[in-house]
């Protein structure tokens, strides 16, 4: 059985606009973007959950919730049964240092004020890793890590490339030796040539120490390579979620079809036509009622339009939020 | 898994330093050098000034400038050199004093509101348009005018008008620095509050303050003066460039020396400031 680390129950961010006079005027409430709709999710000890979907859909927005960088309104995150947004664990920095997280930007992710070994015994020292004397020790460990020559503690971020600076920021979240990575498009800023090295490197520390990541991106390709798992976001809304090979495989929820459906095949004999999604991603400020994906669904019937489909399990397959999930996948 | 080779660290070309690129401007070296000279005369008036500043000599009244009194002299026949080198010591001492105890409050409540925003930030921002509403000279003043005339209390009455700009200043960089993932990751990896702010936001966020008070240095040695010009700085007979100048205004048609000698090491002093200022804006950003 696997053992749950993370459990992250119907979580709801929503972020409020500012009220324009507009609104004053006409006595119309504050208007709110709705980032995250009820998201549930488990986090299994180990494994590395690919968490995919457009722009705008929230995979950041659940990232930043997991590392308490937002605070959501709805719902409630468990790490090791206890929630991290209770009244003992709000100030609770072993948290911090147990779940880390990695960015999207290696520019400006790193204080360009302080060189590499600064930035990793600071991390080392508040949280009293390593006695003061083996400090230097530790960075140099954490370097070769990361596969980072010696030198590198001496200079300043901008002496290195992009893909050098992700694994600074690797070193950085490792130096306090977490049990969960949050990895928010880790390498999507990076080249494709850095990436594979940048990702390789992550699974095989993952491997080496015994990692949970979860692995935030838009690159369908990238996610299917490491993930265990995958949940696929829309809305801020989970509308699948299951095993990496059997979702990329054979995706259930017509979203899950579209979405892999649009990203290029590398067999030159795969002339399957692509499912072109009508419209666009409706305005996180006015989500849809009932399923989110109504609007641009060929299935949509009335059922969809009033009522949000559960995230149920299917045989088979993961689990799936649709009303007519039978009816689509008998076609398949 | 695949073999990762190791990146060697990119071969960088030997790069000049910041502060010979620095030094290779020549507004830059040319402000050096001016407040250099400033400083080592307001440090040290007596080396160089040939006489007591106030010493009277009743045989040498409004003398022109000669060999004897390069400036000339006053009305009760004191040397100008002597008393235009005495008032460096004052008033680099005001450039000092008016603008160091406001630079240090502006930059801790600025990046205080700045981090935390909130209430706190509100009364900041309408505190901040009250007090920029009213020219900066009335508002000193004022000040000046509740709490009596005098060197200290006109420090008092700049650093409590000036530290709102040096606060808003900071607070609006500070801003800007927590767009980045710098600052997020600091609370990531579970870092205080203290030293997010202070270890890591504040280095970066503090160029434009530095830039800024060295042309408010500029303008501190301006506002003295003008105080001083108006009786409500330094008092006479004490040596300052806006008290000389006032001094002198009596007899701007008969001894022009009397006032245009301080004011042009007002000029001068000025100018030294905003050129370093303006050296230290590049000295100061970080690279990449």
């Amino acid at each position: 059985m696997t053992q749950t680390v993370m459990e992250i129950r119907d979580v709801g961010l929503e972020f409020p606009l500012p009220r324009t006079l507009l609104d004053l005027l006409n006595k119309r409430p504050g208007r709110v973007v709705n980032a995250l709709n009820g998201v549930s999710l488990q986090l299994h000890k180990g494994e590395t959950l690919g968490v995919v979907g457009e722009s705008g859909c929230g995979k950041s927005t659940l990232a930043r919730c997991i590392v308490r960088l937002y605070e959501p309104q709805h719902g409630s995150i468990h790490f090791d049964g206890q929630d991290i947004f209770g009244a003992g664990m709000k100030k609770d920095r072993s948290y911090n240092r147990r779940v880390q997280m990695m960015f999207q930007d290696p520019y400006s992710s790193l204080n360009p004020r302080m060189t590499t070994g600064q930035i990793l015994s600071e991390a080392l020292k508040v949280h009293k890793m390593r006695p003061e004397d083996e400090i230097p020790t530790r960075v140099a460990e954490l370097l070769e890590l990361v596969r980072l020559p010696q030198d590198a503690a001496q200079k300043l971020p901008h002496e290195f490339s992009g893909g050098q600076r992700q694994r600074i920021a690797i070193a950085r979240a490792l130096a306090v030796e977490p049990e969960v990575l949050i990895a928010d498009e880790l390498v999507s800023a990076l080249d494709v040539s850095v990436q594979a090295q940048v990702v390789n490197l992550l699974l095989e520390l993952q491997e080496r120490l015994n990692l949970t990541i979860l692995f935030v991106a838009h690159d369908l390709r990238l996610v299917r390579h490491v993930s265990n798992r995958v949940a696929v976001i829309y809305l801020g809304r989970i509308v699948e979620i299951g095993d990496s090979e059997t979702l990329f495989a054979n995706p259930s929820h017509p979203y899950s079809q579209a979405l892999l459906s649009a990203a290029p095949s590398i067999n030159p004999d795969d002339k399957g036509e692509a499912i072109r999604l009508e419209g666009e991603l409706p305005s996180p400020l006015n989500v849809p009622s009932g399923c989110p994906f109504h609007v641009r669904c060929r299935h949509a019937s009335d059922l969809c339009k009033s009522e949000v489909p559960p995230l149920l399990a299917q045989e088979g397959r993961g689990e799936v939020a649709c009303h007519h999930i039978e009816e689509i996948n008998q076609h398949a | 898994m695949t073999d990762i080779t190791a990146i060697s660290a990119e071969a960088t070309p030997p790069q000049k330093t910041k502060l010979q690129l620095a030094l290779r401007k020549p507004g830059f070296l040319i402000g050096t050098f001016i407040i250099g000279v400033s400083s080592l005369l307001a440090l040290m008036p007596g080396v160089f000034a040939p006489l007591d500043p106030n010493f009277i000599d009743y045989n040498a009244v409004k003398q022109p400038p000669s060999w004897a009194h390069p400036f000339g002299t006053d009305m009760l026949g004191r040397d100008s050199l002597s008393r235009v080198i005495h008032a460096y010591s004052v008033n680099m001492q005001m450039a000092i004093l008016a603008t160091i105890f406001a630079l240090i409050i502006g930059v801790v409540v600025g990046a205080l509101v700045g981090f935390y925003r909130g209430i706190a930030d509100m009364i900041f921002g309408r505190l901040v348009d009250a007090i920029i509403t009213f020219p900066f000279l009335v508002l000193v003043i004022a000040v000046v005018a509740v709490l009596g005339p005098g060197l200290v209390n006109m420090y008092i009455a700049i650093t409590l008008v000036g530290w709102v700009y040096y606060a808003r200043l900071m607070r609006a960089e500070v801003i800007a620095q927590m767009g980045n993932d710098y600052a997020s990751a600091g609370v990531v990896m579970g870092y205080s509050d203290s030293r997010i702010i202070f270890r890591h936001l504040l280095p970066n966020a503090i160029t434009p303050v530095i830039v800024y008070w060295m042309t408010d240095m500029a303008l501190a040695i301006l506002l003295g003066s003008s105080l001083g010009y108006l009786g409500l700085g330094a008092q006479p007979p004490q040596a300052e460039w806006g008290v000389l100048i006032a001094e002198g205004r009596n007899f701007i048609t008969t001894a022009w020396w009397l006032s245009l000698m301080p004011g042009i090491a007002i000029v001068l002093t000025g100018l030294g400031f905003s050129l370093v200022g303006d050296g230290l804006a590049d000295l100061l950003r970080p690279r990449g």
